[in-house]
């Protein structure tokens, strides 16, 4: 098989994967390999001595959440004695939005593509101020993630199990026609799946309950992102593995280095260090608080939304500098790097074009185009939370080492 | 000291990416120190406070509030601060931006799928590449850019050739296809001479002198200057005359080029003769066979050839009516010219020279080769009879057709032969009758053989041998009867001059006569060039690929293959 026909294969896969929202259940009896003392984190391998602030604050958060420390010296030591197993969330079929530690009680969005048949998991939305995925871990952080998981997260498990299906392709491609791009801007999906869940919910829950939960969807944008994440995750898994193709099928950062994936060439990860991204600030920071970028969240654009569909939405052009004419330029450079037009996700400013789809190594290295990446943006130091949002672009040497073993393991 | 201002603005949604932007609008201001600007919700007044943004007191606004709070080294700094908000928040009736600039040729594409054209410019290292993915896509080219390896050409070419497709250069200066000069052309008026150029300024030369002389032109094909070199064998002048012979707004074509190779001659002639429309050559330097071979015209300067062309581009020129016999089949088999006037042997022998090979004549001189014996000729043979070496001891073929008669019956004996070719000189002093005689040695000779004869006849209407019945007699022999050396010489050429190079894949004529769509790569001067005259053009933002680097270069080729 060539490789323009491997590259067809996996990218026809990506997007004929239907990704669909199964459940909500505990990471250890769903996710792969998931077991107590493993904590899964955003983007490529990494060790504790060169986790960055806030991923470092998220272990020690989950390491108090699963009651496996009492407090931050605790929590530490046993780091420190060996006690702690990391793997990247990617290694276990599971995506996170920033430091996207992930432990074994935790609550997690259960997807399955029903075209292909693979999982995908992803946890639950925080919301915004001191959360856990930028790595704060005070009493009230840790309150908030209980609650998730002891009343919203049954709650919703049960709203699931008892609805039709809940189709997050579906979702995606209406929410990208309401001016989402399905990474940094997810208000109308996430409107949209508090709309789908609401009647289940109230349904399943006490009056109290119900209207608590769906108040914390329905206050928090990014509800959907994290369902959103899983459901990408299960469209590039789909892709692959496909012998011979150059097609990226994971860009993760964790704080400290960025990695990508590539279909033919397994499981290996291809990383430089991570860049700062350039950006909004929130009223009170600026750039010099901002941690290198971040988070799994990258499987958006991975999936060809995101960054990639910014045309879809033009009312954050801000971040691409100006005007909606930017935010279709934008979009129209990642044609540029991409396999093919998708057949779900359309933008009404492009003639109803799809997004461009499925990041091919080999056109990123001879344009020298690196993705489009929309980000939120981290504050360095543990618990702080989000300071801004804006882009990022990948390292080109990642792409470049990419292409320089696809060489080698074919023999080019 | 600072002051601290706030304003309040009570109801309404704001994106939380305006209200990033708002505050980093306010704290660019000059005087500015820091600037806030937030939904007043709980969290968001305690980020404030935290920024020692927050006012004492009490502040009335709520959630569902706007509220902007500058820190400036002076009151008036933060009041005009505060009344730029509007500003920051409303906008629209400004710029909409740039369009999107494609960064490669697959994406141009995209926003011009009817291209026709790749007008390449990029440096010459990277332009073949360029060029065969231009080919790829189905595009002709237009390849400006020079230092592309001759290797490289070559395979453009045949690639080019083989798709239908033009390959225009490398080192291809100027063109202008359907009233749109590409690279460097300058604005002359529409008309009906085409031209196909082996050299820029030579054709930016004849078109604008074209233009000065009144006449017109409808395109002008740039082949690069290494097209009539022998590797590269004329293949883009070939498929230019040939689109030009089909253009039907072509009426007369130059051919302009620096001196071609001596093996691509008699290539390039022949096709120019296949056009079938009058064809101007000038290739500088190289000495001109005849003013005139049939429906070919030899010019002696740049600004002759526009000369001649525009005058037989007028709707009176003479030429309009073919001097030859419209037969342009191929004759196989060998000429031989068996003449009594020395002056048209030879003259016949030099113009020949660049069409028969190898071509042997009695004649010494600069060009043919000679004969082992001058009794016997070998392949094409010119021979003046009237030589010494054939009237010693005999009379002049002027006056005397026995030799004539003889070599004429031998050379129609002899199976290689394809064509003889005569003079019939009439006059005082000459044979009283020469076709008498003549023309019953044809008749034998043709029932005994398939032979052309071709005869050249020399008189006027008040010559004493009867110019009429002369000519009769050899028509009623079967010869086909010129009165003019060069119509006759050109019937020679289109008959016998060289054989035809494999026919090349026709490129579609609508190449001409379509509007002028392209995509631009390398030099955007030539994409503004190509919109101010009025043609559809996408420029392509080009960048070396993989930055220049060589082992990503060598990789990503291998690729692609």
């Amino acid at each position: 098989m060539g490789i323009s026909e491997a590259n067809k294969t996996a990218v026809d896969q990506m997007m004929t994967a239907r990704p669909l929202l199964k459940g909500v259940a505990t990471a250890r009896d769903v996710i792969p390999g998931m077991r107590d003392g493993l904590i899964l984190h955003a983007g490529p391998p990494i060790e504790w001595e060169r986790m960055s602030g806030p991923l470092r604050g998220a272990v020690i958060g989950a390491l108090l959440f699963e009651g496996l420390a009492a407090d931050e010296a605790e929590a530490v030591a046993l780091v420190d004695r060996g006690d702690v197993e990391f793997a990247p969330c990617h290694h276990h079929q599971t995506v996170g939005p920033m430091a996207g530690v992930t432990s074994a009680s935790m609550a997690v969005y259960v997807v399955e593509n029903v075209t292909h048949g693979n999982m995908a998991f992803s946890n639950l939305n925080e919301g915004y101020g001191k959360v856990l995925r930028y790595g704060a871990y005070a009493p009230d952080v840790l309150q908030k993630l209980r609650w998730m998981n002891d009343v919203m997260g049954p709650v919703l498990a049960e709203a699931v199990a008892t609805r039709d299906e809940l189709d997050l392709r579906a979702l995606l491609a209406e929410a990208l026609h309401m001016g989402d791009e399905g990474h940094n801007r997810n208000k109308a999906g996430s409107l949209l799946f508090l709309k789908l869940l609401a009647p289940d919910v109230a349904r399943v829950a006490g009056p109290e309950v119900a209207s608590e939960v769906l108040k914390f969807l329905g206050d928090n944008a990014l509800s959907v992102l994290n369902p959103v994440m899983a459901a990408c995750k299960a469209m590039a898994d789909a892709a692959h593995g496909v012998e011979g193709s150059t097609i990226v099928t994971a860009m993760a950062r964790n704080g400290t280095d960025f990695g990508i994936r590539v279909s033919g060439l397994g499981d290996d990860w291809f990383t430089a260090p991570a860049q700062v991204p350039d950006g909004l600030y929130f009223s009170g920071f600026s750039a010099a608080d901002a941690n290198a970028d971040i988070g799994d969240s990258t499987i958006t654009e991975t999936a060809g939304i995101g960054g990639f569909a910014m045309a879809a939405a033009p009312a954050i052009v801000t971040f691409v500098s100006g005007t909606p004419k930017d935010a279709v330029n934008t979009t129209m450079e990642m044609y540029e790097i991409t396999q093919a037009d998708h057949l779900q996700f359309t933008i009404p400013a492009l003639d109803f074009r799809g997004t461009p789809t499925g990041i091919d190594i080999r056109k990123v290295v001879e344009l020298g185009i690196t993705p489009r990446i929309n980000t939120g943006i981290a504050h360095k130091d543990a618990g702080v939370g989000q300071v801004g949002a804006g882009l990022v672009r990948p390292p080109m040497d990642v792409f470049e080492a990419a292409l320089i073993a696809y060489a080698e393991r074919y023999g080019v | 000291m600072s002051a601290l201002k706030t304003q309040v603005r009570p109801g309404g949604y704001y994106d939380s990416i305006v209200l990033m932007q708002l505050q980093a609008a306010l704290a660019d201001l000059p005087g500015i120190l820091d600037a806030g600007a937030v939904m007043a919700s709980p969290e968001n007044r305690a980020l404030l406070a935290a920024s020692d943004l927050l006012p004492e007191g009490a502040l009335e606004a709520g959630p569902a509030d706007l509220l902007v709070v500058v820190r400036a080294e002076t009151d008036a700094a933060a009041s005009d601060a505060l009344s730029r908000v509007d500003a920051v928040l409303v906008r629209g009736g400004g710029e909409t931006g740039d369009d999107y600039v494609p960064r490669s040729l697959e994406s141009a594409l995209k926003i011009i799928p009817a291209a026709q054209w790749a007008l390449v410019s990029t440096p010459g290292r990277f332009a073949a590449g360029v060029a065969r993915d231009a080919l790829d896509r189905g595009l002709n080219v237009f390849l400006y850019s020079d230092n592309v390896t001759l290797e490289d050409e070559v395979a453009l070419k045949d690639k080019g050739a083989a798709e239908g497709r033009l390959v225009m250069g490398p080192d291809c200066g100027t063109a202008s296809i359907n009233g749109i000069g590409f690279g460097f052309a300058n604005r002359v008026r529409s008309g009906s001479i085409g031209l196909v150029g082996a050299s820029g300024t030579g054709l930016q030369a004849i078109t604008a002198h074209v233009h000065g002389l009144g006449g017109g032109v409808s395109h002008a094909i740039g082949t690069g200057g290494r097209d009539l070199d022998t590797e590269v064998g004329a293949m883009t002048c070939r498929q230019g005359l040939d689109l030009l012979a089909r253009d039907p707004g072509t009426e007369v074509i130059v051919l302009v080029s620096k001196p071609p190779a001596p093996s691509v001659v008699r290539t390039i002639l022949r096709a120019a003769r296949g056009t079938g429309k009058p064809v101007v050559v000038h290739f500088v330097g190289f000495p001109a066979p005849a003013r005139r071979l049939g429906r070919l015209y030899f010019a002696e300067g740049l600004s002759e050839a526009a000369w001649i062309a525009v005058e037989l581009s007028k709707p009176t020129a003479a030429d309009r009516e073919d001097s030859g016999t419209g037969e342009s089949e191929i004759l196989p088999g060998y000429l031989r010219g068996l003449f009594a006037g020395g002056t048209l042997a030879s003259e016949s022998l030099l113009a020949l020279a660049n069409f028969l090979d190898p071509l042997h004549s009695n004649i010494m001189g600069a060009v043919g080769r000679p004969l082992e014996t001058v009794a016997r000729s070998e392949a094409h043979t010119i021979l003046d009879l009237g030589a010494d070496e054939y009237t010693v001891g005999r009379l002049h073929p002027m006056i005397d057709n026995d030799l004539r008669l003889r070599r004429l019956a031998q050379e129609a004996a002899d199976p290689e032969v394809g064509m003889i070719l005569l003079d019939v000189v009439l006059g005082d002093g000459a044979h009283p009758d020469p076709a008498g005689e003549l023309a019953p040695a044809i008749s034998e000779a043709r029932r005994a053989r398939d032979v052309e004869f071709v005869a050249v006849v020399i008189g006027t209407d008040e010559d004493p041998q009867n110019l009429e019945s002369q000519l009769e007699a050899l028509r009623g022999a079967g010869a086909l009867v010129f009165e003019d050396l060069s119509s006759a010489l050109g019937h020679v050429v289109d008959r016998l001059g060289g054989s035809e190079p494999a026919p090349l894949p026709p490129v579609d004529v609508d190449l001409l006569t379509a509007p002028v769509a392209a995509v631009n790569i390398g030099l955007e001067s030539f994409s503004t060039s190509l919109e101010d005259q009025g043609a559809e053009v996408v420029h392509v933002d080009w960048q070396p690929p993989a930055g220049g680097d060589d082992r990503l270069l060598a990789i990503l080729d291998k690729l692609r293959r």
